[in-house]
């Protein structure tokens, strides 16, 4: 008799958590925690109120302010986004009329969803998560399944408990051997998306795997999972492992003393079967690996930061040409050249993807003792407000505006249009957010995102800059 | 929500890859805690060459007579990728658009179609070329869209059938409230929980 297939890690947490399988071939789910932020989180909570609906579970029901918020010292609800105001406002309202947990402006603990939810516990191994933010995989890297949804989905989650969601295929991306000095987890997945394409993750749900992987500490793979979705997968997730429980122990929302326990025993169980059958497998040599950086408007148009801009010439698929033209002529780039000793205009280092303690730790490294190239603005928004006490308590805002960085209160900022701000028309900026998208960081700004490091590296030489020739061995 | 069962229309064709939900709807475009009323902010930085007056960019095909009424938009792999914003669906079904043809979807952004009545339709890239190519050349084609069936046809005579998942399909034919269709498990999902709590007792700490 045949036996039965191992299951992977995602078809695990998947199963643990079916309800029914529903007539359409889609799986109820259920639904263990639910993050909201205050630009789409607001939408979906006016929305069950105006159904007049409730929240089923409000305990297991989360938010923060993140999105609208103005990230400078001294703020409070207004921004400078036209109509912010609104947004604050109405999210408090709802998150206090429907008892969930808010993490408000002037609370120690607000920051980025995505950094607050490991941060506090709430995001944990084997759960499902939610939040209408895309960049919710990242917290897969504890070992959770969890996605990006719509506010409609939200209400639905918030509503049931549940959501009922589509089969999505299995793929495993192995990064094998060691990565190299100055390389980062941002480095790993920009690689894969410039090789696989920014639609290479599309249905699938994609598990990070092999030796550069396990060798990522659990911040670090946070940026991995953070940038899934620019892969275009469903999420992305890495098997729970001891550092990843030393990581969780001791967080405000964690499991403690009898309950830790059983947990982790639970915890200790989740990982794919060496029979689990992947539907695609891409495995990426991670020894040769050099720290990337975006070129064009889309996360795959990457390169080596050693490297040279592609020619779309040499492109066969038509369509992708086109965009690379598009591209080039919006960033103003001469396909053949190198990008490296290209000026920039700005430096920003903050987001969801790239603004821990350790990504701070890591570019104040090359700061300390230098400055920012004259003419160049350079801002730093720490990820959580906890991030932000941390790196002060070790001095490294003083590293930050000593060598010329803005020194930010939390939110996602410059990412996009946070706060209301934007960098300007025609402005290069270097930057560790996730998306290069035209218009997403200013109207006509030209971004191009690398890793923290290299962002400090190239505020530091005004001009795109590859890190390790500024990065100290010995730190 | 409006349920969608047949539907002919003026097809706009827009080949770009990877058209992000940023592009669909600026941020600075969502100004209130509202549903209503993006359709003005779709595809602003493309359709206005000047966004803060709303001076049309002429170039732009939404802006072409007649694609300016057009109903069903032809695109590129990975349509609405990037930001889970449900404005960018809510904007183009305030501008009347109600079915997307393309070869590939983001995924956050296709659930979203499908819970606002628009019909997302999933083509090989060759065939969504083919069509572009056609209304390009006769804009006042219609194109018609038979969801029961899963059809396409052009004006032409060209048809298609198309893939889409059982439970999309009848969310959308019946229009129907996703939360009441659920809540008719709610005996099994209370089953669960009172199960999930004895052997995942920390999740409910």
């Amino acid at each position: 008799m045949a036996q039965p297939l191992g299951k992977t890690l995602a078809e695990r947490i998947w199963a643990q958590h079916t309800i029914t399988q529903l007539d359409g071939g889609a799986t109820l789910l259920y639904i263990d925690r639910v993050f909201l932020h205050e630009r789409t989180g607001s939408i979906a909570l006016k929305g069950l109120e105006a159904a007049g609906r409730k929240v089923r579970e409000p305990g297991q029901v989360f938010c923060t302010m993140d999105h609208i918020v103005d990230t400078f010292p001294g703020r409070g609800d207004d921004t400078r986004m036209p109509g912010g105001r609104e947004f604050i406002v109405t999210t408090r309202a709802a998150a206090r009329a429907a008892g969930i947990h808010l993490f408000d402006i002037g609370d120690p603990n607000q920051g980025i969803v995505h950094v607050v939810s490991p941060e506090q516990g709430i995001a944990l191994p084997g759960v499902t998560l939610v939040c209408p933010d895309s960049h919710t995989g990242t917290v897969g890297a504890l070992g959770a399944l969890a996605w990006g949804i719509g506010s409609t989905e939200a209400e639905h989650a918030m509503a049931t408990k549940t959501l009922a969601v589509n089969p999505q295929k299995q793929m495993r991306v192995r990064f094998t051997g060691q990565l190299p000095f100055g390389v980062t987890a941002k480095d790993m997945v920009l690689a894969l998306i410039g090789r696989h394409g920014a639609a290479g993750g599309v249905g699938y749900i994609v598990e990070f795997a092999g030796l550069a992987v396990e060798a990522l500490e659990i911040e670090a793979r946070f940026t991995l999972c953070n940038m899934a979705i620019e892969f275009g997968a469903f999420t992305g997730l890495i098997a729970p492992d001891e550092k990843t429980f030393a990581y969780v122990e001791g967080r405000p929302f964690a499991p403690k003393g009898a309950q830790w326990d059983a947990a982790l025993a639970h915890w200790r169980t989740l990982y794919s079967d060496a029979d689990a059958q992947f539907d695609e497998e891409i495995v990426i040599d991670a020894t040769g690996i050099a720290p990337q950086i975006t070129w064009g408007t889309s996360p795959q148009h990457e390169i080596g930061v050693d490297g040279l801009i592609p020619d779309p010439a040499a492109e066969a698929d038509g369509n992708r040409r086109t965009a690379m033209e598009r591209a080039l002529s919006y960033m103003d780039l001469e396909a053949g050249k190198p990008l490296a000793g290209t000026p920039i205009d700005a430096a920003f280092i903050g987001s969801c993807t790239n603004s821990r303690l350790s990504d701070l730790r890591a570019a104040a490294e090359i700061l300390r003792g230098r400055k920012v190239a004259e003419g160049v603005k350079a801002i730093c928004v720490p990820g959580s407000s906890r991030v932000k006490a941390a790196a002060e308590a070790e001095g490294l805002d003083r590293v930050f505006t000593q060598a010329g960085f803005e020194w930010r209160e939390s939110g996602c900022s410059m990412c996009f249009f946070a706060g209301g701000e934007s960098f300007g028309r025609e402005e290069r900026v270097i930057t560790s957010t996730n998306r290069n998208f035209e218009n997403r960081q200013g109207p006509g700004t030209r971004s191009h995102l690398a890793s923290p490091t290299s962002v400090a590296a190239s505020a530091v030489m005004g001009q795109i800059t590859d890190v390790r020739t500024l990065a100290r061995k010995d730190a | 929500m409006e349920p969608f069962t047949t539907h002919s229309g003026i097809a706009a064709p827009l080949i770009r890859i990877n058209i992000d939900t940023d592009a669909i709807i600026p941020s600075r475009e969502m100004k209130r805690v509202s549903k209503d009323g993006l359709g003005e902010g779709m595809f602003a930085n493309w359709r206005y060459s000047n966004v803060a007056t709303r001076e049309e960019n002429p170039d732009f095909v939404l802006n072409r007579a007649p694609f300016r009424g057009a109903t069903i938009l032809l695109t590129g792999v990975n349509f609405g990728c990037g930001s889970s914003r449900e404005h960018a669906v809510w904007a183009l079904k305030d501008f009347g658009i109600r079915a997307i043809i393309a070869p590939s979807f983001g995924s956050i952004f296709y659930g979203n179609c499908v819970r606002n009545g628009i019909l997302p339709i999933r083509l090989a890239e060759e065939t969504v070329a083919g069509l572009a190519d056609m209304h390009e050349k006769n804009p006042e084609a219609r194109l018609a869209i038979d969801l029961p069936a899963q059809r396409l046809r052009d004006a032409q005579g060209g048809e298609w059938s198309f893939d889409i998942a059982a439970a999309d399909k009848e969310m959308l034919l019946e229009g129907l409230d996703q939360i009441a269709m659920t809540l008719k498990h709610d005996d099994s999902i209370r089953a669960f929980m009172a199960r999930d709590r004895e052997t995942r007792p920390w999740i409910y700490a």
